[in-house]
């Protein structure tokens, strides 16, 4: 989900009784519920996928920080102001934890970003589309945020104990996202003025599909999902978080007046869950591969923000250096 | 673009309003231990997480070796009588 693309080796899982004596321990030790430490033994297939998926991550933690920091300076008031703030210093926040618990796997700081910022690296689709109204602040914070929470707290109980850590203390900070944005929602749909009502449906509009997405493909496209599952680095189907996130969703924005823009939802009485139709997954893997409405921008802004960065950074480097050298030659 | 220095890895340890010790909580880049304890102070306290941070160098901290796991812990496993459970006494005697 906010790593919707991570691709495995693709060669399938390998039943226990194939494994050689190592894997078969660690693949055991995973079976049991237990959590692999940075400094344990690994394969290097799960190191490998460990670090793409949480690069992806913490990639989308902080590239999601643009279309919310959009409206930061035009929010309508000064607390809606500071709580929009509040929230996008909270997923920088969220960044840098997982970060460090990618970094505890061998890869450093400066090399998740280079692969970041020359494209080797993706992150979350959803954050390729402009935020264009005060409402879309309401539509990110209620959908996105929501579909976030979905994916992260099973992740809480993930096999690799930095990434499980680090989701911890993002969970906890995450329901106050949603709230806050579903908030901004009830204030335009059901008590705004018409022209905020229609706001409100509009940026529901726009924004619906692509959180279906924030799920990653269909089960029967994911090819790479079986042996995450096994290690225990994806908890749940893709399929299944999207159809939870259905579930939950509608009632809310039944509650609020809107209209989900789809004409086959329907609740379905046998399963008792709602049918529901598929996002349009060709728009996905291009917005996935680059082509999406604000790809370019998104990327230009990373960049621009860790090259005007540089001599901040160099310069603290330096001046502590210094420090350093005078305390020696005090001594 | 040039290839600066990495800023250095902190281990950052937090105690709390009611808590007994320091806990670790997570790590961050900072040039030196005063930029780290401020970006502790952003990174994990924004919710009145602490009232006392320490940063420690990554780099300074030794750390007991996941293989030793085993042997390391092992005088202390058939130590059952440094548990109170292990002396039973009367009913008489009250709770001790
Ligand atoms: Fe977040
Ligand atoms: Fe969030």
């Amino acid at each position: 989900m906010y790593a919707q693309m991570v691709k495995s080796t693709g060669k399938g899982v390998q039943p226990l009784e194939e494994m050689g004596p190592q894997d078969r321990a660690f693949q055991e030790r995973i079976d049991r519920g237990e959590k692999i430490e940075p400094k344990d033994w690994m394969p290097d297939a799960y190191r490998k996928n460990l670090i793409r998926q949480m690069g992806q991550h913490a990639h989308s933690e902080i590239v999601g920080q643009l279309p919310e920091g959009n409206w930061i300076t035009r929010a309508p008031t000064l607390e809606r102001k500071a709580n929009l703030l509040a929230k996008v210093q909270d997923e920088a926040g969220h960044g840098l934890y997982i970060y460090c618990a990618a970094e505890t796997l061998g890869i450093s700081r400066d090399e998740l970003f280079e692969q970041l910022h020359s494209g080797k690296m993706k992150y979350s689709s959803i954050f390729n589309y402009p935020t264009l109204t005060w409402a879309d602040m309401g539509a990110v914070g209620w959908l996105v945020d929501g579909a976030a929470i979905m994916n992260q707290v099973p992740l809480q109980r993930t096999s690799f104990g930095p990434y499980a850590r680090a989701m911890v203390r993002i969970c906890k900070e995450e329901s106050f996202h949603q709230r806050q944005g579903y908030h901004i929602m009830i204030q335009m749909a059901k008590e705004g003025t018409a022209d905020q009502k229609r706001m409100a449906q509009d940026a529901f509009n726009r924004f619906w599909y692509p959180a279906l997405m924030m799920f990653g493909p269909s089960d029967k496209d994911s090819v790479h999902s079986a042996q995450s599952m096994a290690w225990k680095i994806k908890m749940n189907t893709n399929d299944e978080l999207r159809q939870k996130f259905v579930d939950e969703t509608v009632p809310q924005a039944e509650y609020l007046g809107l209209t989900v823009p789809d004409e086959h939802l329907k609740f379905n009485d046998e399963t008792g869950h709602y049918d529901f139709s598929e996002p349009d997954w060709d728009e996905f893997m291009d917005v996935i591969s680059g082509n999406g409405p604000c790809n370019t921008d998104r990327l230009e802004a990373r960049k621009k923000a860790w090259n005007d960065g540089a001599w901040v950074r160099e310069g603290m480097m330096a001046h502590a250096d210094k420090k350093a050298q005078r305390k020696l030659a005090a001594e | 673009m040039t290839k600066s220095k990495e800023w250095p890895l902190w281990e950052i340890f937090i105690r709390g309003q009611h808590g007994m010790s320091h806990r670790h909580v997570g790590s961050l880049h900072a040039s030196d231990a005063e930029h780290a304890i401020k970006n502790a102070r952003d990174v994990y306290t924004r919710r009145n997480e602490g009232v006392s941070i320490w940063a420690v160098e990554a780099k300074d901290i030794s750390a007991s070796s996941p293989s030793d796991k085993g042997p390391l812990y092992d005088p202390a496993r058939d130590k059952i009588y440094r548990h109170p459970t292990f002396y039973v006494l009367p009913e008489e005697a009250g709770n001790m």
